[in-house]
């Protein structure tokens, strides 16, 4: 925070201290009452007393949508292989594969602090953005196409309260070199390092080199063409404050296209799917994120809460509760749990009926086939891309976005499903297409599935998450930045089985490739988790083995709890491909 | 009983009140989590000293405060002997800029000389200070930091008491967390991040 903000907010974070030491005061009584209770047999459970935010009415503010990202023409000074002595970048490993994928392709992307509404009700406040928006700018990539990004870190080192200032910005969970991975211990300012990086600097060059997995077995195709990844986003990944950080407003999204999912629904191409297209207009990144406000309307965040956060006004893309104008006809929607720990179940609901859609991809990668649902439910982390046909309701009309699922702590949901449940986002259909007629389509196949070959694997490790005294563990060993868990061999296919024990569910992220859900608790997982995925949901006492393939790079990767405040309380392994 | 917190009680008394309205009346200025928030209770230190929880033993500090006590024979002995060594491998800055704080969960039957006695029995040195006091303030300041389990029976458990510890820059209203067990380097590593 600036000095300029401190003085700007000086009186109404009194006002929000004072309301805020008034609930914990509360909360202490309820605490021992609870725990004396408890100790004494009684079912009395002491639960944190939320905050309650101020009154936000519904529909107020239009959800905001971006143009893509637009690169730039150089950077300066170029970017290399390796960090030249005498720039401001941070000290990082070279870039690998980098005769492969030197970029013709430039962006830069500058964290810093800036304004943002959440809502007209609340006042303008200070955030954490990429390039100062929340969410931060969308990126359109392709396939064989290699970009730089040069990410700067300009937060300001004195900053006063939650996240920290540095960074290391994550592209979940794009095919790419640790070293443009985010990995947890690569956090960097102009005056600090992570315990994994050599030394500190304004920026960072990280080689998005938009392979397909499999490249080095077919670099023609940029890899194997069924590995191609569609929704990514990037967050910030600093270890011990990644809850923090991204709660400020650390996230973006990142699309890849290829010749089949090519963003264009008038592609001549007989190969091009032609989904509804148009990053934007009609292909639109939703990001939910839950968040709670004190009394004078400004962003509070539990820095001594290690279950999880959950708030109690809803963010879409930023605002809270948006409306969307829609035009009567198809619209793709890639949807995202933001975080911090909320997990979701959504219902597209028109007269208060629940309604279909088509759901298209898990995790951003594209099914061999469409699905019609009505109802999709995400972790933290989890995307779900669907197509809604607003040309079937009537001009004028509105539907909602509803997150059914009821959740009462960071344990996970409770499984109630609460009617009518929360609308977070309102489409308001109007009654004209701008281009005069629909021409995208869904068409009844999509991309198929690479082919799991389970003589590739080489070994099947177990993954057991458990409490610690306070925190987590991974199979009881706590979480070490410097060890690795596990080394498996570049090339090679694993099982990994992961297991939860203890009355919580924990949506588990494996960085790099995308795995295949082999059996959910011994049987095949439902039809929606079939295709590829890099976040995996598991519950108490449930079993999921994972097939793995590590491809085309080495280096170190996370395997971690996407629930950010369990990340940030150990909930983590490193692990690292070798040779 | 010796499974179960023996503050319970006292705890359930009134004596809690008046901290709790202290804290909310008298409300006003630095932006901070402060001694309005964690209590500025006056406890005892393991040299018998009385001091200010938020005014002597946090404010402007970087502090790594865990929660033990001192005849447990559970995780104590492993997490103060991994603490110790966290405390030698950041030799003359504890004390200096950063400082180490134990918190007893047992404030009723840790008197300062027991934590002296724990103190010498440990070998350690200047810098980390272990502190008692009344049951009920030293459970709000446990509350306050973090360190009780969503779970009221593990937390009503002290077989089961926390294993974390509780990193803040103070002067920053910056707080993270550590497991007291972690590796040296990963405790340090953690510390010096959020230095």
């Amino acid at each position: 925070m600036s000095e300029h903000s401190l003085s700007e907010r000086g009186a109404a974070r009194r006002q929000m201290l004072i309301s805020s030491a008034a609930t914990a005061g509360g909360m202490a009584v309820g605490t021992i009452a609870g725990n004396a209770s408890a100790a004494s047999g009684s079912s009395n459970t002491w639960t944190p007393t939320p905050v309650a935010s101020p009154s936000t009415p519904p529909f107020m503010m239009p959800l905001p949508t971006y143009l893509p990202k637009q690169p730039v023409s150089a950077l300066n000074p170029p970017s290399s292989m390796a960090p030249v002595a005498g720039t401001a970048e941070c000290g990082r490993p070279p870039h690998q594969h980098w005769a492969d994928f030197e970029p013709k392709k430039f962006y830069e992307l500058v964290v810093k602090e800036a304004d943002h509404e959440f809502h007209p009700n609340l006042p303008k406040q200070t955030i954490w953005g990429y390039d100062g928006i929340l969410p931060g700018p969308t990126f359109e990539a392709r396939y064989g196409e290699p970009i730089m990004v040069r990410i700067h870190n300009q937060l300001p080192a004195n900053h006063v309260g939650y996240g920290t200032p540095e960074i290391s910005t994550h592209l979940h969970n794009l095919h790419c070199g640790s070293e443009s991975d985010g990995f947890t211990g690569d956090y960097y300012s102009t005056t600090k390092f992570g315990p994994t990086m050599t030394g500190p600097g304004e920026y960072k060059d990280h080689l998005y080199s938009n392979c397909k997995a499999g490249y080095d077995n077919s670099p023609t195709t940029d890899g194997d063409p069924t590995e191609a990844l569609g929704t990514l986003w990037y967050h910030d990944h600093r270890i011990d404050f990644t809850a923090q950080n991204v709660y400020k407003g650390l996230t973006g999204f990142y699309l890849i296209f290829d010749e089949i999912d090519s963003g264009n629904e008038i592609d001549p191409n007989p190969n091009a799917l032609r989904l509804p297209s148009g990053i934007g207009k009609y292909d639109i990144p939703l990001v939910f994120q839950d968040k709670s406000f004190d009394s004078s309307g400004y962003m509070v965040f539990d820095q001594f809460n290690t279950d999880g956060l959950l708030g109690d006004k809803f963010c879409v893309n930023g605002k809270i509760q948006p409306y969307f104008k829609v035009e009567p006809r198809k619209y793709r929607f890639r949807l995202l749990d933001g975080g911090p720990s909320r997990f979701y179940e959504f219902y597209l609901t028109y007269n208060g009926v629940d309604q279909d859609f088509t759901y298209l991809a898990n995790d951003g990668n594209l099914l061999p086939a469409p699905l019609t649902m009505k109802k999709v439910r995400l972790a933290v982390a989890e995307r779900a891309d669907i197509v809604i046909d607003f040309s079937k309701y009537p001009p004028g009309t509105s539907l909602f976005l509803v997150n059914k699922l009821e959740q009462l702590n960071g344990r996970g949901p409770s499984g109630n499903i609460l009617n009518p449940g929360t609308q977070l986002l309102r489409f308001d259909i109007g009654s004209s297409i701008s281009g005069g007629i629909d021409r995208s389509q869904v068409p009844a196949k999509l991309r198929d599935l690479p082919m799991i070959n389970l003589r590739e694997v080489v070994t099947t490790r177990v993954w057991e998450f458990t409490r610690s005294p306070g925190g987590w563990s991974v199979n009881d060993k706590l979480f070490d930045v410097s060890v690795a868990s596990a080394t498996p061999k570049q090339g090679t296919a694993e099982i990994w089985v992961l297991c939860v024990r203890g009355d919580w569910t924990h949506p588990i992220h494996i960085h790099f490739e995308e795995g295949r859900i082999l059996t959910r608790n011994g049987v095949a997982p439902p039809p929606h988790e079939r295709g590829r995925k890099d976040v995996y949901s598991v519950g108490n006492n449930e079993e999921l083995r994972i097939f793995l393939r590590f491809r085309d790079y080495v280096g170190k990767y996370m395997m971690h709890c996407h629930n950010l405040v369990h990340e940030d309380h150990a909930m983590m392994i490193r692990w690292d491909i070798v040779k | 009983m010796s499974d179960k917190r023996d503050f319970l009680k006292a705890a359930g008394s009134l004596a809690l009140l008046p901290v709790i309205a202290q804290a909310v009346t008298r409300f006003s200025g630095p932006e901070i989590h402060d001694g309005r928030y964690f209590s500025n209770a006056i406890l005892q230190t393991h040299e018998g000293k009385s001091v200010r929880f938020y005014d002597d033993v946090l404010k402007g500090k970087l502090v790594v405060i865990n929660m033990m006590y001192s005849t447990c024979t559970g995780t104590c002995p492993a997490n103060t002997a991994n603490m110790k060594s966290v405390q030698d491998a950041l030799g003359d800055r504890v004390g200096r800029d950063i400082f180490m704080v134990s918190l007893s969960l047992r404030p009723a039957f840790d008197a300062p000389a027991d934590l002296a006695a724990y103190v010498k029995k440990y070998g350690i040195g200047p810098g980390w200070t272990f502190l008692t006091g009344k049951p009920a303030e030293m459970e709000v300041i446990r509350r306050r930091l973090g360190f009780y389990d969503i779970d009221p029976v593990v937390d009503a458990d002290l077989s089961r008491h926390t294993g974390m510890a509780r990193i803040g820059k103070v002067a920053a209203d910056r707080w993270c967390m550590v497991p007291t067990l972690s590796s040296t380097r990963q405790i340090v590593s953690t510390i010096l991040g959020a230095a």
